[in-house]
């Protein structure tokens, strides 16, 4: 039987906001156990929740960016369930009234576009984390993490293939980052994300039952996990037997599923109104707000950057996949007068290998844009060769000096003087009369000897045209 | 809708609250008699009445992004149980 395969996913997005969703403790990542925990944070009796205004703001913003309607009034609900890491006893949510409605995100795949529906976002509070480790046969508890902002991102059962959910999982992951609402740091559980996956006979309108996989905190483990899961359903529906909806985790060293709990019980969450919070109203004036700073957006930035810059789909989607990236394309384009396609060879190849081998964000970049502008440029007007130019990336990488002030200094300028490059040829060819003569006889290869020859008497700085053209037209005589 | 001891049990359980045998099927009758009066309100037509999230006719105030707390743990664990490295220590919880 062919089966097909349908993936939902839950995208919880922290929201890069200072302080807690309910309380003026602070967000920061990494610090000592419980010293971000205030008494709002521990559910401590007679504490009250306000909510952070920015964390409304940021759910706005991401509505307006897929296109989704902003509820005008909101409402926080209470999840009641029992773990350590939830001192309230309950998290507060939305649940019936969520701040960001229907909307949509536009994904790519095999070169198809195909839309992908989002039923929702909502606020809430973040846990806080249970240690496992062995504290005497007890468990630890750091409330650190307790009320950080959530963004709860609901799509629709739309995806057909690991290969969409990644895709779109992508998207929002760049998209979030783009709005500056998000940090997107996976690994410290910035933007987390679960999914729901079933199977069913093609052709079949029902969905088959589904299961939810978590833990899933890499692109790479996400079309892994969806993979296994999908395999393990169709085995279990063949082999006579039913999917049990359930919550699997991902064992990324297993790689595979395993149950987690069954949801029957789990799900009674009996959701009510939260007494202690009023409903969020939106006004328009703040919808107009957010609305007017939106940045653009990736694929509006993508199809721009393919017009303005005559750029490709491949290369425009890398440079415009982080902001900073792109941001920093912008400027170094700007600042080398215009060489759209040399910089951006630069920006992902030379440039972006140096940052990926020191582990440093382009933000960072110890080379700015300005100068990695104006290193382009002398190859452009031929100051410099490329090869030259990796030379001088290496230089200003460990200095402040521009482009221009260290080929000066170190003599990089190219050689492209006609009278001189002929000079030094016709006494290279004079002292090796015999590579002459085997060039002569047909064995064409020997050129490459006189060109090594040449940029190592000028340490790399001939023209390299310039010296082909020369050594051809007097090696033929 | 008339509320059994199961449900009751269930309930107690999802709100983790201790709950003696004999008082299942007191408990049984006086939440039934809350369903009767919703019930009874339920019959009254609010097809045109708005729900109402919140008795208060008003929009929640919201707080500047600013972090004002400070760190309080130790104050903060001083009732706790038992405590270790800054962690709140409770019975094992594996999941």
């Amino acid at each position: 039987m062919q089966w097909e395969t349908v993936i939902g996913l839950e995208i919880h997005a922290q929201l890069a906001t200072k302080s807690k969703i309910f309380s003026s403790a602070s967000t920061a990542y990494g610090a000592e156990p419980n010293t971000q925990a205030c008494a709002v944070d521990l559910g401590l009796p007679g504490t009250l929740p306000v909510l952070n205004e920015q964390a409304v703001r940021f759910a706005v913003k991401f509505g307006l960016a897929i296109g989704a309607h902003i509820a005008p009034f909101s409402v926080f609900a209470r999840k009641n369930y029992f773990y350590p890491d939830l001192p309230k006893g309950y998290q507060t949510s939305q649940f019936d009234k969520p701040i960001v409605g229907l909307g949509q995100l536009d994904i790519e795949v095999d070169g198809d576009t195909k839309t992908i529906g989002v039923t929702r976002a909502h606020l809430e509070e973040d846990a806080g984390k249970s240690l496992h480790e062995d504290y005497h046969g007890m468990t630890g508890i750091d409330l650190n993490r307790a009320g950080t902002p959530l963004l709860e991102i609901v799509s629709e059962p739309d995806m057909r293939s690991a290969a969409e959910a990644v895709a779109y999982v992508k998207k929002l992951h760049t998209l979030v980052q783009y709005l500056g609402i998000c940090d997107g740091n996976m690994q410290e559980g910035s933007f987390r994300c679960d999914v729901n996956v079933s199977v069913r006979p093609v052709g079949q309108d029902e969905f088959g039952t589904r299961a939810e996989i978590k833990n899933l905190n890499s692109f790479r483990f996400i079309e892994k996990a969806i993979a296994h899961e999908v395999e393990r359903q169709i085995d279990v529906i063949e082999s006579g037997a039913k999917v049990v909806q359930e919550t699997r985790l991902y064992d990324a060293n297993k790689d595979e599923t395993r149950s987690m709990r069954s949801k029957e019980e789990a799900n009674d969450y009996r959701y009510f109104p939260c007494p202690d919070l009023l409903p969020v109203a939106i006004t328009s004036a703040l919808l107009d707000e957010m609305r007017d700073s939106l940045p653009e957006l990736p694929a509006a930035k993508k199809q721009r950057f393919k017009q303005q810059y005559g750029l490709n789909g491949y290369d425009s989607e890398v440079l415009t996949t982080q902001r900073a990236m792109a941001d920093y394309y912008e400027d170094a384009v700007n600042f080398s007068d215009g060489e759209a396609k040399l910089v951006a060879n630069w920006v992902m190849g030379e440039l972006s290998a140096a940052l990926n081998q020191h582990n440093i964000e382009i933000v960072s970049s110890p080379v700015s844009a300005e100068r990695l502008g104006g290193l382009v440029k002398r190859i452009a007007d031929q100051t410099i060769s490329g090869k030259i130019a990796k030379q001088v990336l290496e230089l200003m990488w460990s200095s402040e000096h521009s482009a221009d002030e260290l080929i000066e200094r170190e003599g990089l300028k190219q050689i492209s003087d006609t009278g001189e490059l002929e000079k030094m040829i016709d006494q290279l060819m004079a002292d090796n009369i015999d590579q002459v003569e085997q060039f002569r006889a047909g064995k064409t290869k020997m050129i490459g000897f006189f060109v090594g020859q040449l940029m190592k008497q000028t340490q790399g700085k001939a023209n390299p045209q310039e010296l082909n053209k020369l050594l051809q037209s007097k090696l033929k005589g | 809708m008339s509320i059994q001891s199961e449900d009751v049990l269930k309930i107690a359980h999802l709100a983790r609250l201790g709950i003696e045998p004999e008082q299942v099927e007191s408990y049984a009758s006086d939440l039934s008699n809350i369903m009767v009066l919703v019930e009874q309100m339920n019959q009254v037509d609010t097809s045109d009445i708005e729900p109402m999230a919140h008795p208060l006719d008003q929009s929640q105030r919201l707080r500047a992004d600013v972090v004002l707390e400070t760190n309080q743990r130790d104050v903060l664990q001083e009732n706790a149980p038992a405590i270790e490295d800054g962690l709140f220590l409770v019975p094992r919880v594996i999941d």
